[in-house]
């Protein structure tokens, strides 16, 4: 059964999307599988390899199961400073 | 975004990350950093620079992640305080559009003696530059755009301490 996941872009990723948040309806299990599910969607250039996600506002694990409900972001390398 | 005046206070401000979309105006935010059992204080200013690896720089924009950004830079700052033994530390970084010259990041710390307030400032903008998810474009004199450290191969970003 399809779970309902938020999914907010931050920087290239949002510029590549096109947009900042979006609401998804996914079969994957999890985080690396909706990345890679939304990279071929969307063409997005970074491999998830280059990325950390955070799940409801905490850096998260990559494999483990996404939850109906849950908000993920996909966070490109950092360059604050 | 919070303002300093209705910002609630913590730990009397001797301890604070914050990311704002106004000019960082160190001389209004020090204040908040006196001790009279401080015999240092240490503060590094990351500014805006006109060059980028051999590209000439106009403007950035800064892009924060802020909820994650908040309680990642609020664990650095404590981390700073377990490790060095400090009086008060803070960290200031600016998001939206900067200019050249223009302050992007203010760290400062205060100890009784100088070693301790330079390494925990170093430690601050170190850890802050690698891991709080902020993000980083630059504009440059020929038009074109680019969003630091994000081309496709490259280092994975080091996980979280």
């Amino acid at each position: 059964m399809n779970k309902t996941v938020v999914v907010r872009y931050f920087a290239i990723l949002r510029e590549q999307r096109g947009l900042a948040e979006e609401e998804i309806s996914t079969a994957a299990a999890t985080a690396r599988e909706i990345y890679e599910e939304l990279r071929g969607l969307h063409g997005f250039s970074l491999p998830a390899s280059r990325l950390r996600v955070a799940v409801n506002d905490e850096f998260g694990p990559w494999d483990s199961e996404v939850r109906s409900g849950d908000a993920l972001a996909f966070l490109p390398p950092v360059a604050g400073g | 975004m919070r303002s300093p005046s209705c910002r609630p206070s913590r730990e009397a401000d001797a301890v604070r990350f914050e990311i704002t979309k106004s000019r960082i105006e160190p001389a209004v935010l020090l204040p908040a950093l006196e001790d009279t059992a401080a015999g240092a204080s240490v503060t590094f200013e990351g500014r805006v620079r006109s060059q980028n690896e051999g590209r000439a720089v106009l403007a950035l924009e800064y892009e924060a992640y802020e909820p994650l950004a908040r309680k990642e830079g609020d664990k650095i700052l404590e981390e700073a305080r377990a490790k060095f033994s400090i009086l008060g530390v803070a960290c200031f970084h600016r998001v939206g559009r900067l200019e050249l010259g223009d302050l992007a990041v203010w760290v400062a710390v205060t100890s009784a003696h100088r070693a301790e307030a330079f390494e925990a400032s170093r430690y601050v903008i170190d850890q802050v530059k690698a891991r709080v998810p902020i993000w980083k474009k630059e504009h440059y004199s020929d038009g074109s755009t680019g969003w630091i450290n994000c081309a496709p191969s490259g280092p994975p970003g080091p996980a979280p301490a």
